[in-house]
């Protein structure tokens, strides 16, 4: 009894009419915080952070680069979970932030690769290297957008998401193959910076920016995530009831 | 759970899981085939194939880059640490190009085991410091590679 | 400030080509990102509000099927 109870709950959990409700009063909060961390980030580390020793000022791309890529590959999972969950439990919703988190790790990916060529061209001597990691980079922005191409395959909009829940969940291994992609394979990419298992090996007045910057990259990725889902519910859901009721109100206020 | 449900999470999991072994054995196999790159030390034992594209590296020796005056031929050695290699290159080397750092260059060897490079790239490191941290640091590495040998002095 | 003024800051020792342009793709990709959804969202309530009108109006019929079936899951 109280089992079901708790599943009754994971699906009202599910509902796109609570998400789009519970989500409203959030987004002035999150993009607040989210460009306060961005443009403070951004400011610090291209304008007051100290040059590398070696690179010089080409070492401040980092400050998108890095983010950027933490983000692609965060964001990867998560659309692989959401795309498992909707395969699993059958809730729109999943499948519906399985999509936005497609579209914004696509984005996310193409900003790492291009900061990464800009920034290899200066220190490395090419913009692009066929090397462990920039190709299974590459390898990630592909099943991003096939993910997004192969929806259109589909007439039915359930095979539609099947199918490229599916395809998140394979891609799936390609993510730790990134991440370690630098201590397997001789790469030109150097190693990480920032591990979990011990301290950057940056000097503290340029990490601190780095850190304010990742930060808002994840409240950035949490708030086009409720954007891109909330524009999805309504495009979805547009003969529910509920949101036939929200419209109607708007019009009547205005 | 549901029967249905959990039948649908093992064939999630074995999607998973399927293809985890599918990329591990194609990573295998890469990593045997990445012979692409070669030491110094491999190429002098003979182990690189002449006239082939092939991308080789190191660290460049202190004192061994030559450029010339009118024109951008630029040669250099890379060690391993065992064997050293000569590589002539004509184009701009990239800005962390220098001695005593690790360089990957990307040719042709000749019959004289020289590699005719068409490329080469500059690795550089995961540390990131300002300059005046990076002087800090290597003066007191003199300073340490100085007073090191008192010690053994004093002991024998 | 690490420049001593916006030249050398634009400039960064020959850098700043590099620098900025990742700068400039990044943040357009960004709000792009942003931008996307908020017009898609417009777009969809503009759209409902057309189909309620219609239907008000009584110009729409024969669709009250199609409204029946997109209850939630």
């Amino acid at each position: 009894m109280k089992l079901n109870r708790q599943w009754t709950w994971f699906h009202r959990l599910g509902s796109p009419r609570w998400f789009y409700q519970k989500t409203q009063c959030w987004l002035p909060w999150l993009g607040a915080i989210a460009a306060i961390l961005l443009v403070t980030g951004l400011v610090w580390g291209l304008a007051f952070a100290p040059p590398d020793a070696r690179q010089g000022n080409s070492f401040r791309i980092i400050y998108l680069h890095v983010p950027a890529s933490f983000l692609a590959l965060a964001g990867y999972y998560l659309m692989a979970i959401a795309g498992a969950v909707g395969l699993i439990w059958r809730i729109k919703l999943s499948f519906m932030l399985m999509k936005s988190a497609a579209t914004i790790g696509a984005a996310l990916t193409f900003i790492a690769l291009f900061t990464g060529a800009v920034w290899g061209k200066p220190t490395w001597g090419a913009y692009w290297v066929w090397d462990a990691r920039i190709t299974s980079m590459l390898i990630l922005l592909f099943l991003y957008l096939g993910m997004l191409v192969l929806r259109h395959a589909f007439t039915n909009h359930e095979s539609a998401n099947k199918a490229s829940a599916i395809l998140g969940l394979v891609g799936t291994v390609n993510v730790p193959i990134i991440y370690k992609s630098v201590d397997w394979w001789q790469t030109l990419h150097q190693p990480a910076t920032i591990k979990l298992t011990s301290a950057p090996s940056m000097h503290p007045d340029m990490f601190a920016p780095l850190l304010v910057m990742i930060l808002g990259f994840y409240c950035f990725y949490a708030l086009a995530l409720i954007l891109f889902t909330r524009a999805e519910i309504l495009e979805r859901e547009r003969r529910a009831s509920w949101v036939r009721e929200l419209v109607a109100e708007k019009q009547g206020g205005l | 759970m549901h029967p249905i449900r959990r039948q649908r999470l093992q064939w999630v999991a074995l999607i998973v899981v399927a293809a985890s072994i599918a990329a591990a054995l194609m990573a295998y196999m890469l990593g045997q085939n990445a012979s692409y790159f070669y030491a110094p030390s491999q190429i002098v034992a003979g182990e690189a194939p002449i006239g082939v594209n092939i991308r080789a590296g190191g660290m460049v020796v202190e004192g061994s880059v030559d450029r010339s005056m009118d024109s951008l031929e630029v040669s250099f050695i890379v060690t391993d640490g065992l064997e050293n290699l000569q590589v002539t290159y004509s184009g701009i080397l990239p800005d962390l190009f220098a001695e005593g750092e690790a360089a990957i260059a990307a040719g042709k060897l000749d019959s004289k085991q020289i590699l005719q490079a068409t490329q080469v790239l500059a690795k550089h490191d995961e540390n990131y410091m300002p300059p005046e941290v990076a002087d800090t640091i290597s003066e007191a590495y003199q300073r340490k590679q100085q007073h090191q040998p008192e010690p053994q002095e004093a002991l024998q | 400030m690490q420049f001593d003024n916006v030249q050398q800051l634009l400039v960064m020792d020959g850098h700043g080509v590099y620098v900025w342009s990742a700068v400039f793709v990044s943040v357009c990709v960004l709000i792009g990102l942003i931008i996307r959804p908020l017009r898609q969202h417009r777009r969809a309530i503009k759209k409902i509000a057309r189909e309620l009108n219609l239907k008000k109006t009584g110009k729409l019929t024969g669709n009250s099927q199609e409204a029946s079936d997109a209850s939630n899951t």
